[in-house]
């Protein structure tokens, strides 16, 4: 059998790929955060909230509706980003302009109420949510089994990353959120609408979130409190890419990931604690983070 | 109906504005009239209210009372947004040219509100500089650069009153003298111009009229014709 640092690579490569899941993960999650920050300047921590909101959504669509996975992958999201728009419109805008600690308070708060409600509801053991049947199975590549399911996550996070990426450096709408990123009071006075922009920027953002939930629906365990225990590194990863950069989002989730899953290959032990500690020395080396810019 | 049929020609009305950042109250009422194709200033010391009296009209200050017509009507209640849409272009101090966008995105950034905007293409035609460097980041442009696409910018939004706040402060005597020029332009295009300036010299032959700000009130109205005749009471007021 290849080994490799004393590993058989079999065991190397499958944990790299779990570490490119949870990446992508964490990158489709770390996008949304940035994306919100750098319009809003909110530190949204009702992120893992609507994370979980788009998992248990296409799990309870499918209970009492049978919708299937591929409505609930465009479903879910809407569903959640526009329950996102009001939480924006009726609660955050209020705040609006103030520390950044009121809004991170709020945003806590709300995720505390919806993941309280839904565990009286749904208890914290684990929905079961059934993998579609093309997904079941997947392809030998000869030195590791590919699932397809993590294969068929792993492509939608990357287009999705890309996908925003691209609107937001390339398009006119895009541009409209850079500028609104530096002076949304000039922006404003141009004649933008940016009330509006503020509430679907948070709608979309909830919307990468909720996506990201519907995707975990059918590999993670579906609990009202799977949020909570993913937003933290979440964060951790924000913080190492640098908040408010969008390319740097989506590179360091992956990165982490990897790190992570690298990680758990050598030395099991400091897996959970790993991304931890790449957060402090990116802090103590360049504290704006990897790609944020200086202040 | 309009009961009052001069109202068509007078683009802004702007009577007993009162302005607030906060706790602090700067435009103690204000009142003041422009026709429409009147290129008028608002002369000043700093801190006299001239920045904040722009900012009003844009709805851009903490809180306001008063009223402020403009083309007749009135625009206390208008969301920001709203403002720029009757036509009205804002040119702020400080130029605010966006770093992360190029300086072709900065240029096509505001909507345009109105017909008969300068296209892009006169728009280069009038500044090559801008359009050599139109893939530059808007920030990495000379000041003289930036205040150009400054007021390119609202040019092209078909804006016919255009808000400009010190437009020529911190740049050398040429460029200053090429947007004298572009001002003159724009004036023969018929457009309605509100400059606040420090630089006496570069608005006094520009401008049909000045009001003098002081302690957020309108202190003096000097037409062109008056300048000589008044100097000395002007000079009084600037300190100069």
């Amino acid at each position: 059998m290849t080994m490799i640092f004393g590993v058989p690579l079999a065991v190397l490569s499958g944990q790299l790929l779990i570490g490119i899941i949870n990446g992508a993960f964490y990158a489709l999650l770390s996008l949304g955060l940035a994306v919100i920050f750098g319009l809003l300047k909110i530190i949204n921590f009702a992120h893992g909230a609507m994370y979980m909101l788009g998992a248990l959504v296409t799990v309870v669509l499918f209970d009492l509706m049978g919708v299937n996975y591929w409505v609930a992958l465009f479903l879910a999201p809407l569903l959640v980003g526009a329950f996102g728009v009001l939480i924006e419109y009726f609660l955050l805008r209020r705040i609006a302009g103030q520390d950044h600690i009121y809004s991170l308070l709020l945003t806590f708060g709300v995720a505390l109420i919806i993941q309280g409600v839904l565990t009286n509801i749904y208890g914290v053991s684990g929905l079961r949510y059934a993998m579609p049947d093309m997904f079941k199975g997947g392809i030998n590549l000869g030195f590791m089994f590919l699932p397809y399911y993590r294969a068929w996550v792993i492509v939608v996070a990357m287009l999705v990353c890309f996908g925003t990426w691209f609107i937001i450096e390339k398009t006119k709408l895009g541009s409209y959120l850079r500028a609104g990123t530096e002076d949304s009071q000039l922006m404003q006075g141009f004649g933008i609408n940016v009330p509006l922009l503020v509430s679907l920027t948070y709608g979309f953002g909830v919307m990468l979130s909720a996506l990201a939930g519907v995707l975990a629906a059918p590999i993670y365990s579906v609990t009202p409190v799977m949020g909570s225990n993913i937003l933290i590194v979440v964060f951790a990863v924000v913080v190492i890419g640098g908040m408010g950069s969008i390319g740097g989002a989506i590179i360091t989730g992956i990165l982490m990931g990897v790190v992570e899953g690298l990680t758990k290959t050598f030395y099991p032990p400091a897996s959970s604690a790993v991304i931890f500690l790449v957060m402090v020395m990116v802090l103590m080396i360049r504290p704006t983070g990897l790609f944020g810019k200086e202040a | 109906m309009n009961p009052n049929p001069n109202r068509e020609y007078e683009q802004l009305r702007i009577s007993g504005l009162h302005a607030f950042y906060g706790e602090s109250h700067i435009l103690h009422g204000i009142d003041m009239v422009v026709q429409r194709g009147e290129l008028v200033t608002l002369l000043g010391r700093n801190g006299a209210g001239r920045s904040t009296t722009l900012k009003a009209i844009m709805n851009m200050v903490g809180r306001r009372t008063g009223s402020i017509m403009i083309n007749g009507e009135e625009t206390m209640q208008c969301a920001p947004h709203n403002i720029a849409r009757l036509g009205v272009g804002y040119c702020p101090e400080h130029r605010g040219i966006f770093s992360s966008l190029s300086v072709q995105e900065n240029l096509t950034l505001p909507p345009v509100v109105r017909s008969g905007g300068t296209s892009l293409e006169e728009i280069y035609t009038m500044f090559p500089n801008l359009y050599e460097r139109r893939f530059s980041q808007g920030t990495k442009l000379s000041g003289g650069e930036q205040q150009m696409l400054a007021m390119a910018r609202i040019l092209r939004t078909g804006a016919n009153m255009l808000l400009l706040d010190e437009i020529t402060e911190g740049l050398a005597p040429v460029i200053v003298e090429k947007l004298g020029e572009v001002l003159v332009a724009l004036k023969n295009k018929g457009l309605t111009i509100i400059l606040v300036e420090q630089n006496f010299h570069f608005a006094a032959p520009l401008a049909d009229r000045h009001y003098v700000v002081e302690h957020g009130q309108i202190v003096e109205e000097i037409s062109a014709n008056e300048l000589s005749a008044k100097q000395s009471v002007l000079d009084s007021y600037l300190g100069v």
